[in-house]
């Protein structure tokens, strides 16, 4: 069994709903992501998102675009992510999941790619830019590692396109809340609920739902929809903002709680 | 010509996010409805001809082709067509597919600002609504465009992310086509970008080949033996190649924009100096650094200031059928020029890049040798640049070349 599988079913164990954060590496340092990541895993977070900066970040909205700017600007290689990701491994037993589009992966050389993020101890990939039709390769090579490739399912999705990605899938499926890039919004969109619902009829896999959750409250709307909540803005606002790192584990710490006082309300 | 799924061999494909997948396999089978329909034929023939003004005139530029003493130079007139370059015959396309699929919002991105007024003109025809993404770059640099497709009734996104060129306005283009995904169509201005876009733009462009093809046939009695059109995204010499390329006595050479020169890494030079990888949605020649990070791209000419290229085109030259070269800023200024003093044709600066090449090629051929160069677009927009560039400007960012 996958280290994220193992993960989820721990969480479900307990009766609780996961919390997925994401960080974009070396936004604005690496010794910054790194010390907030620990931070992170000990406020609560049950898999931590690394991004690795792109230049053309078309799924993205521009807070996201801005912390990747910000760590390009710095001069952040691919190399000193992997040495990031096997570094927190050693500190921390939250599952690493490190999220970059295609081309990243592609210049790379897929299996150089999926070997190097295996020997760092990257539990999964998730690769916004990339549907079903083009995944093969990426996904026998993630496989043969023992690696999940976790599928993006939209609500545009048709329902054979769901068939379809819910057999390709593993680890966990994510639900993106709406049509649109990533980024805070007011509210969860009124369609979400049959949204999801339709998303699992084709899969038993745990289901999570990103795009746009930013703050306690949506996280738990989201919540009980789903068996897990992304937040990858609304943090890096606060990063963007300059918050203290304390200040920023414990509102990811008031996201986790959010979602653990639904799971003990139902 | 094209495998399954929209491949050129190993090139192209659709690496775009799910949200797009559903949008674009409903294109795709729009557009294979559409294409074979008499009807949409008809209708959209009777626009290129009575409202865009095909066909253009396969000119033979007797004077140049005197001062050149060499290869007889034919000029394919796209920069006679309704707004100024072939960009029309695509724009026009696509906005009646879209009004066929339902879909009232059209979306573009523009670099020289041509495809957007293509587009704004298209939508102003056929009572959409537009809305074109421009780099905050090129607004400066062709703000005439600006004002015309406001003036068309689009509304213009000025956008400041990124390099704030053509690259980041189709990022953005695609960012908001993902929020209105099922009301809005995306008018792709070039050969780039997921399948179905660059089958289907060719396709749109074709007519510039097929036009060419009869009328050197008309005035030469035989096929030309060289055509050359310039490359940023690719679309006019996709368009121009594409009935060519059956003919395998036909060379057929796309000319880059090397921008101050490739050596000095400003430049727009995908095929020449690029590598395998994947923009917009398809896999191509890209500019690109060992990470996998986009290069930005350099040209005097905006149209072409691209660190991409279409998909085919990658097939074509690793295939062998045609071949890529490129041109500096400066050559294609000083092409820029002789064309409109010996022919009183003031060109594109993008098409400028493929008359300078044929400076460099005409005078090595011999006089029964023929040459159709695709004049893709009229210079207006350019000649405030051009009259702003001084000469040692050029020459100071040319060295190493």
């Amino acid at each position: 069994m996958s280290k994220i599988t193992q993960t989820w079913q721990d969480i479900k164990a307990k009766g609780q709903k996961a919390l997925i954060v994401y960080l974009s590496c070396g936004d604005p340092s690496l010794e910054y992501t790194e010390k907030l990541a620990e931070k992170l895993s000990r406020a609560g977070v049950d898999f931590l998102e690394l991004g690795i900066p792109y230049s053309d970040p078309v799924a993205d909205g521009p807070i996201i675009q801005r912390a990747s700017q910000r760590a390009l600007a710095a001069g952040i290689k691919i190399e000193q992510i992997f040495q990031l990701a096997a570094s927190l491994r050693n500190k921390i037993g939250t599952p690493l999941i490190l999220m970059t589009y295609f081309n990243v992966i592609y210049r790379h050389g897929i299996e150089q790619f999926v070997f190097k993020a295996s020997q760092a101890g990257v539990a999964g990939l998730i690769v916004p830019d990339l549907p079903l039709e083009e995944a093969g390769l990426l996904k026998k090579t993630m496989e043969q590692a023992g690696l999940d490739l976790i599928f993006l399912a939209a609500p545009t999705s048709t329902a054979s396109r769901l068939q379809k990605i819910g057999s390709l899938a593993s680890g966990f499926l994510y639900c993106v809340s709406v049509t649109g890039v990533t980024g805070s919004r007011k509210q969860l969109s009124p369609d979400l609920a049959a949204f999801i619902k339709r998303v699992g009829v084709y899969t038993d896999l745990p289901l999570a739902v990103g795009f746009g959750i930013s703050g306690p409250d949506m996280a738990r709307q989201a919540a009980q929809l789903a068996d897990g909540v992304i937040v990858g803005s609304a943090v890096i606002e606060k990063i963007e903002a300059k918050e203290e790192l304390d200040e920023i584990a414990s509102y990811v710490a008031s996201l986790k709680e959010a979602l653990n006082k639904e799971a003990h309300n139902s | 010509m094209m495998a399954a799924d929209g491949y050129f061999g190993e090139f192209g494909g659709r690496f775009v996010p799910e949200i797009f997948m559903t949008a674009l396999l409903e294109l795709e089978t729009a557009y294979e409805r559409y294409k074979k329909d008499p009807f949409f034929k008809a209708e959209l023939g009777q626009y290129l001809t009575t409202y865009a003004g095909r066909p253009t005139p396969l000119y033979y530029a007797k004077r140049l082709t005197e001062y050149l003493g060499g290869g007889k130079i034919y000029l394919k007139r796209e920069d006679l067509n309704h707004t100024g370059s072939h960009k029309i015959n695509n724009s026009l396309g696509q906005t009646l597919l879209a009004q066929k699929m339902g879909k009232r919002k059209i979306i573009a991105e523009t670099g020289a600002g041509q495809h957007g007024v293509a587009s704004a003109t298209a939508a102003a025809l056929l009572g959409c609504e537009c809305t074109v993404f421009m780099g905050a770059e090129d607004v400066r640099r062709q703000s005439l465009n600006v004002f015309r497709m406001r003036l068309l009734g689009a509304k213009v996104v000025e956008v400041m992310t990124g390099t704030q060129t053509l690259k980041d306005a189709v990022n953005e283009a695609m960012r908001s086509w993902a929020a209105e995904v099922q009301d809005s169509y995306y008018v792709i201005g070039s050969v780039v970008g997921p399948h179905p876009y660059p089958t289907m733009v060719r396709d749109f462009q074709k007519i510039i080949g097929e036009e060419a093809k009869q009328q050197i046939l008309e005035q030469e009695g035989r096929l030309p033996d060289y055509l050359i059109a310039c490359v940023g995204g690719g679309s006019n010499a996709m368009g121009l190649f594409y009935p060519f390329v059956q003919e395998r006595g036909v060379r057929m050479i796309g000319v880059e924009a090397a921008g101050c020169g490739i050596k000095t890494g400003k430049h727009a030079a995908s095929l020449n100096a690029g590598s395998k990888g994947v923009l917009h949605g398809a896999l191509s020649y890209i500019l690109q650094d060992e990470d996998g990070q986009i290069i930005p791209a350099h040209s005097i000419s905006a149209g072409l200031d691209y660190p991409g290229v279409g998909p085919e085109h990658s097939y074509l030259q690793d295939s062998g059928r045609a071949e890529y070269d490129y041109i500096t800023d400066r050559e294609a200024l000083s092409a820029f020029q002789l064309l409109s003093r010996l022919e009183g044709i003031i060109p594109a600066l993008e098409s400028a890049h493929a008359l300078a090449y044929v400076m460099k090629l005409a005078p090595s051929l011999s006089p029964e040798q023929v040459l159709v160069v695709n004049l893709s677009g009229r210079g207006d927009k350019d000649v405030q640049t051009v009259s702003k560039l001084t000469v040692s400007k050029l020459l100071g960012g040319e060295a190493g070349e």
